[in-house]
């Protein structure tokens, strides 16, 4: 089978962001989606802590240590981008102002419910910070993940054993095996990688995949 | 005549009682009141809940106040980051009690807080186990969670710079929660790279207004300033 690569996953999600897009893009392995940008296009990356306009790192002796982005890294700002503070930040988060947020998931269900903060290990403390709220309010919510965990279980699945980020808020789900679309009939799938074949990914999957229209 | 200006960090702490509620600016590493934090402890005071983001790194800032076990709650949205040793080792051990709010929910709750609101209805969480025992209401068909306002005794904020008046600016993604917190807290105290004369900031530009903070001082240990 064809797996992608982390940043092949990342370059595919980034095909598919329109220009002239308002971004959020999730910590770890949605932030790198910036890094396979078109050059044509013109995306506006938000970072939650109150950034719009988020450009790429700084060379190492231009570093500003308070402007990181929501993975703590240190960024730059573009020219035209500003800064405000969380509640506004999250106005435009919650308030349907931005067009797409790209987030990991831990699993997602066959009716597009998220849950990508908690675990059932009461151990391990629990950390949600801007997730559900972007899960509610983007526009489009597209989840980049593993296809499986690392141990071969399926996170796609009917129903989320984990706790919820969001309920019904997955648009599209982006995997190293293929994309898929959560739709009002169920999980469709819109590409298979190479030559992976709908039984094949459906073997790694465990909710119904409804094949490429 | 109004001089805000406080002589000193430990001066401008000196009133923290045990048991207060503390609100801490800061996202991550930026915008802290770095300075501020290890004032307050150095005063030592106890029990303190403590309102922030994050629950602090290493040895430095909020986890600083934890590793002395003067923190008996915190509030926050994500509490568990790479070297959050302290809070990590505290929660394992069942020494303290955390509250974990969405990061918008936080925000939005302290603001409600400062614009005497007694809350909000969010859609942040509806149906999932962060709404558990909230009161919920469909509004035009769309479920939300009523948070409810979340005051403090006092914030401990970061600026820029600030005047006699209180008037702040800040450094880039510096601002995150200070501006909110400022406003949400009985005594708000704001620790700034320098202090300028009244009116040399630009009033286009405040972004806090002095009516919200109480106390301005300036860094003893001078930081990098590059704004």
């Amino acid at each position: 089978m064809m797996w992608l690569s982390k940043d092949e996953m990342a370059s595919r999600v980034a095909q598919d962001i329109p220009d002239g897009a308002y971004v959020n893009l999730g910590i770890g392995m949605p932030t790198s989606v910036a890094n396979y940008m078109s050059d044509n296009k013109q995306v506006i990356y938000q970072s939650e802590n109150g950034i719009l306009g988020v450009g790429p790192a700084p060379e190492p002796d231009k570093i500003n240590p308070d402007l990181i982005n929501a993975g703590k890294q240190y960024v730059t700002l573009l020219k035209g981008g500003c800064y405000f503070d969380n509640a506004e930040s999250f106005a435009m988060m919650r308030g349907g102002h931005l067009d797409i947020a790209v987030l990991g998931a831990f699993q997602v269900s066959a009716t597009g419910d998220l849950a990508n903060w908690a675990t059932n290990n009461d151990k391990f403390p629990p950390a949600v910070g801007g997730a559900m709220d972007l899960a509610v309010g983007a526009k489009k919510l597209f989840v980049l993940m593993h296809h499986t965990t690392k141990t071969d279980e399926p996170k796609i699945l009917e129903q989320c054993e984990y706790p919820l980020t969001g309920a019904g808020v997955v648009k599209r789900i982006y995997t190293d095996l293929a994309v898929i679309d959560v739709t009002n009939e169920g999980l469709r799938v819109r590409e298979l990688y190479g030559d992976n074949t709908l039984a094949e990914v459906q073997a790694l999957t465990a909710a119904t995949l409804l094949p490429p229209l | 005549m109004i001089n805000k200006i406080c002589e000193s960090l430990r001066a401008a702490v000196a009133d923290v009682e045990d048991g207060s509620i503390v609100m801490i600016g800061g996202f991550g590493n930026s915008g802290i009141p770095m300075q501020l934090i290890e004032a307050l402890r150095l005063h030592g005071a106890r029990e303190l809940t403590i309102i922030s983001n994050n629950a602090g790194t290493a040895e430095e800032g909020i986890a600083s106040l934890l590793r002395d076990r003067l923190v008996r709650k915190i509030v926050c949205s994500f509490p568990r980051s790479s070297g959050s040793i302290w809070f990590e080792r505290l929660y394992e051990e069942g020494e303290i009690e955390l509250e974990l709010v969405p990061q918008g929910t936080l925000a939005e709750r302290i603001r409600a807080a400062g614009a005497g609101l007694g809350g909000v209805y969010t859609p942040t969480g509806y149906g999932t186990r962060l709404a558990d025992n909230k009161e919920t209401k469909v509004i035009n068909g769309k479920g939300y969670v009523l948070e409810t306002a979340m005051p403090a005794d006092v914030a401990l904020i970061k600026a820029h710079r600030g005047d006699a008046w209180g008037n702040l600016i800040y450094n880039t993604a510096g601002r995150n929660f200070n501006p909110i917190m400022a406003t949400a807290a009985r005594i708000t105290v704001a620790e700034v790279n320098a202090v300028v004369e009244v009116g040399e900031l630009d009033p286009e530009h405040v972004v806090t207004p002095g009516i919200f903070v109480d106390r301005v001082v300036v860094q003893e240990v001078q930081q990098d300033d590059v704004a």
